[in-house]
């Protein structure tokens, strides 16, 4: 946008002043916009009641669902309402055992063996599954984890099955992605997802491994299991062979107990990156091969020549998407300190649009934070930043009574040294900072342990071509943010892990190339 | 990311209580519109009556805002509403549709539809001004129109479809406001794209950053191509949701359409007595 080319400069004319539309000219004190009530829209939840959720979830081996060798079980509860909607199979070293043994079993006699081809249409059919029962399976991912309807229908459904399509499209053409090369499967993939993206995160998983030839034992995060279980019943439906994929459910041990298995020949991790720098130790000197995505505190940074209002909508999918509750979020802003009025102005107003409440209302925004202990870690460090003098601006929606909710938060007068703008919140805020020249954003923005990923906007191409050569990301987005495509990779730098999901380089992860 | 941003106006779930008051609004936001060669007295008198009662009394309907003609048509509408009406008289005038001719009979143009009785202006920006890279000349006549209407409302029609990108919309909207622009305006709805939501966005945008340089408030009006409710109530959606509630009123919104009322009556009469009705149920405008 020309905003900088000031109409009136280039005309050389004055403006006549004048009353405008029988509204007199508002004085520089009141100039506000009002978000109220004048016209609000009615409640639209989507229909959950078609959509049954047994009472009691098993483990997934071998293609049947079985108790667990504990027969304990623990809750699982929706985080919008504190309901509880099922009770889920606490696995342990038995069952991991179990699943270990059958995946190891599927792979020697059946899943190795079988033709690119044929495996192709395995995936091919759990694909188009997955597109059949998309409005089930958004509904469930979001009341399993508070997760918006209109994030689960418009995104992480659409990319789950553009993962299976992609990677069914590779099973058979192996050898093309790596000229001069014969790929070979790998073995067991022991696979340990987190609760932001339960499903997509499984596909992520799920299907370069077996599009590959391996078998799969995998742990979704103790909060959120349910889609992974509906997922597994999409396998048996899709006839996919006993014990190419296992679903353990369970807590931490339960996960430990799949990397340390000695069965396992491939470990892949997407989490906090204290437990990733754990599991990177178990492995060590086992041979067994181990990708990490891990936590992020990305840079996105705004220079002033950006199109703001563009860039607005940037900062806002960049955090606020899915509560926040994502690895790449765009949590540290980096403004140019010359629109650093404009730009939070303009983001005040903006976040007073944002609708939070209901995940089931096909209106709603912001759902819930996805488990207690994540709330309490948001409150406890958007108080660290209170504590050490930022001043934190916060959307005045009403918060529901029960449920986990944090509103849309940021904090201004954030500095390098703040927790806020070091520490990964994984929650709706953002930290604002400000620079003076490209040299210093890139210098900011490279300042973390972290380097999954960044954003950069700017109008001008040659700034976005020399500033992302220099940022130290896995991911790098100009003029948006939040994009994901299965062809793309996906992964960090330094404490943000290794290995990259998605594209050729993910699809390399689970094969052996000699 | 415009848009993507606009997209997302027309997933908002507009239902029940919402959506009455929502259509009902869009009725009073209305420029109900005949721009055609063939227009007489007679035809300007279907549009008015429609513009005055546009459905039965039971459903509660409000007035449009105004009815848009040609400058020929003017003293037949004025007359047909009186001197004191709930709904303008709102004259395309400056060589509508392309605003190739002479600036001296453009603003006569603009003078002789005042007298006539015209309460608002929707003049055509001069296209070749701006695309030949002379905003001074496109400022100056934009300046010399307001001062030709007097005492009436300056809509400025930018159409957007000649522009083409989002950066001269959003040029020609700051040099439309800065020039004395009471509305700015799509599209003559003469050529294809009309109204669109992303540049219905960027023009919004530019309105927002230009009351809080100058504490004016500008209004918009989409024109062409808007033909049907759910469309209408995206726009709502928009406005809601980029300006507020300040702008949800027929004085800083409107839409141009002809054939828009009826499906937003038929949408009312559905939310009202609970089954649709055909389309004989409906007088035309």
């Amino acid at each position: 946008m020309k905003t900088k080319s000031n109409a009136l400069k280039i005309a050389g004319r004055k403006s006549p002043a004048r009353p405008q539309n029988g509204h007199p000219v508002v004085p520089l004190r009141e100039r506000r916009l009002n978000f109220g009530t004048k016209w609000d829209y009615a409640p639209a939840p989507e229909e959950s009641k078609n959509y049954v959720i047994a009472p009691r979830h098993e483990l997934f081996i071998n293609g049947k669902f079985v108790k667990p060798h504990s027969g304990k079980h623990f809750d699982s509860i929706n985080p919008a309402t504190e309901d509880k909607l099922t009770e889920i199979a606490l696995g342990d070293e038995a069952d991991v055992d179990r699943a270990v043994k059958a995946a190891r079993r599927a792979y020697e006699k059946v899943w190795s063996k079988m033709p690119g081809r044929e495996r192709g249409k395995y995936l091919y059919r759990i694909a188009r599954i997955i597109q059949e029962k998309s409005r089930e399976l958004a509904v469930l991912e979001s009341m399993d984890g508070g997760k918006p309807i209109k994030e689960t229908r418009d995104v992480d459904l659409p990319l789950v099955a553009a993962h299976f399509f992609y990677h069914a499209g590779w099973a058979d053409k192996l050898k093309y992605a790596f000229p001069g090369k014969t790929p070979r499967p790998l073995g067991v993939a022991g696979q340990i997802i987190p609760w932001n993206f339960p499903l997509l995160m499984a596909a992520w998983k799920i299907a370069p491994a077996i599009a590959c030839g391996n078998t799969v034992v995998i742990k979704p995060s103790k909060t959120t299991s349910i889609t992974l279980l509906r997922l597994a019943q999409i396998f048996q439906e899709a006839e996919l062979p006993e014990g190419v994929v296992n679903v353990i459910t369970g807590v931490g041990e339960t996960g430990t107990a799949i990397v340390q298995h000695p069965d396992v020949n491939k470990v892949a991790f997407t989490g906090s990156t204290e437990v990733g720098k754990q599991l990177a130790q178990m492995v060590v000197g086992t041979g067994k091969r181990i990708t990490l995505e891990l936590g992020g505190k990305a840079a996105n940074i705004i220079f002033e020549d950006a199109p703001i209002d563009q860039a607005i909508e940037g900062i806002i999918v960049g955090i606020y998407f899915n509560m926040g509750h994502v690895c790449c979020a765009g949590s540290r802003l980096l403004v140019q300190e010359s629109i650093f009025p404009k730009v939070v102005r303009k983001l005040r107003d903006r976040i007073q649009t944002l609708r939070l409440g209901n995940p089931l209302d096909k209106n709603t925004d912001i759902g819930a934070i996805n488990n207690k202990p994540q709330l309490e870690k948001i409150r406890e460090l958007v108080q660290s930043g209170v504590d050490e003098g930022a001043e934190v601006v916060q959307s005045r929606c009403p918060l529901p009574e029960r449920g986990y909710w944090y509103p849309p938060t940021f904090l201004t007068g954030v500095t390098a040294s703040h927790r806020v703008a070091q520490e990964e919140i994984f929650g709706p805020v953002l930290s604002v900072m400000t620079f003076r020249t490209p040299e210093e954003a890139v210098e900011r923005a490279n300042n973390t342990p972290y380097g999954l990923s960044a954003g950069v906007w700017t109008d001008k191409g040659s700034k976005i071509f020399k500033i992302v050569n220099q940022l130290r990301a896995g991911v790098i987005w100009a003029n948006t943010y939040n994009k994901f495509d299965p062809t793309s990779p996906f992964g960090g730098y330094k404490e943000s892990g290794f290995g990259r999901e998605g594209g050729l380089q993910g699809l390399a992860a689970y094969c052996r190339l000699d | 990311m415009v848009e993507e941003r606009a997209g997302s106006f027309t997933k908002r779930s507009i239902k029940t209580s919402a959506k009455l008051a929502g259509l009902k609004m869009v009725v009073s936001m209305v420029d109900l519109t005949t721009l055609e060669g063939k227009d007489t007295p007679g035809k300007v008198a279907y549009l008015c009556r429609k513009a005055l009662q546009p459905a039965e009394p039971k459903y509660g309907v409000p007035s449009c805002a105004a009815v848009c003609i040609y400058p020929n048509m003017v003293k037949f509408a004025r007359k047909f509403l009186g001197e004191q009406s709930p709904v303008q008289v709102a004259s395309v005038a400056t060589a509508f549709p392309s605003g190739q001719y002479p600036l001296r009979t453009r603003l006569d143009e603009v003078r002789r539809a005042v007298a006539d009785g015209a309460d608002e202006i929707d003049m055509v920006i001069n296209r070749c001004a701006f695309l030949s890279g002379d905003y001074a000349q496109m400022f100056d006549e934009i300046a010399a129109t307001k001062e030709a209407c007097g005492p009436a409302h300056l809509k400025v029609i930018l159409e957007t479809g000649e522009l083409v990108t989002y950066d001269n919309v959003r040029l020609a909207s700051e040099i439309a406001m800065q020039a004395g622009a009471n509305f700015i305006k799509t599209s003559t709805g003469k050529v294809s794209p009309a109204a669109t939501l992303p540049v219905t966005l960027v023009m919004l945008e530019a309105i927002r950053d230009f009351f809080f340089a100058t504490g004016i408030r500008i209004g918009m009006k989409p024109a062409g191509g808007i033909r049907n409710a759910k469309q209408a109530l995206a726009y709502l959606v928009m406005v809601k949701e980029t300006l507020g509630d300040d702008w949800l009123t027929p004085d800083l919104f409107r839409f141009g359409a002809s054939t828009l009322i009826n499906d937003v009556l038929m949408q009312i009469a559905k939310t009202v007595d609970g089954n649709y009705q055909g389309p004989d149920y409906f007088s035309l405008p």
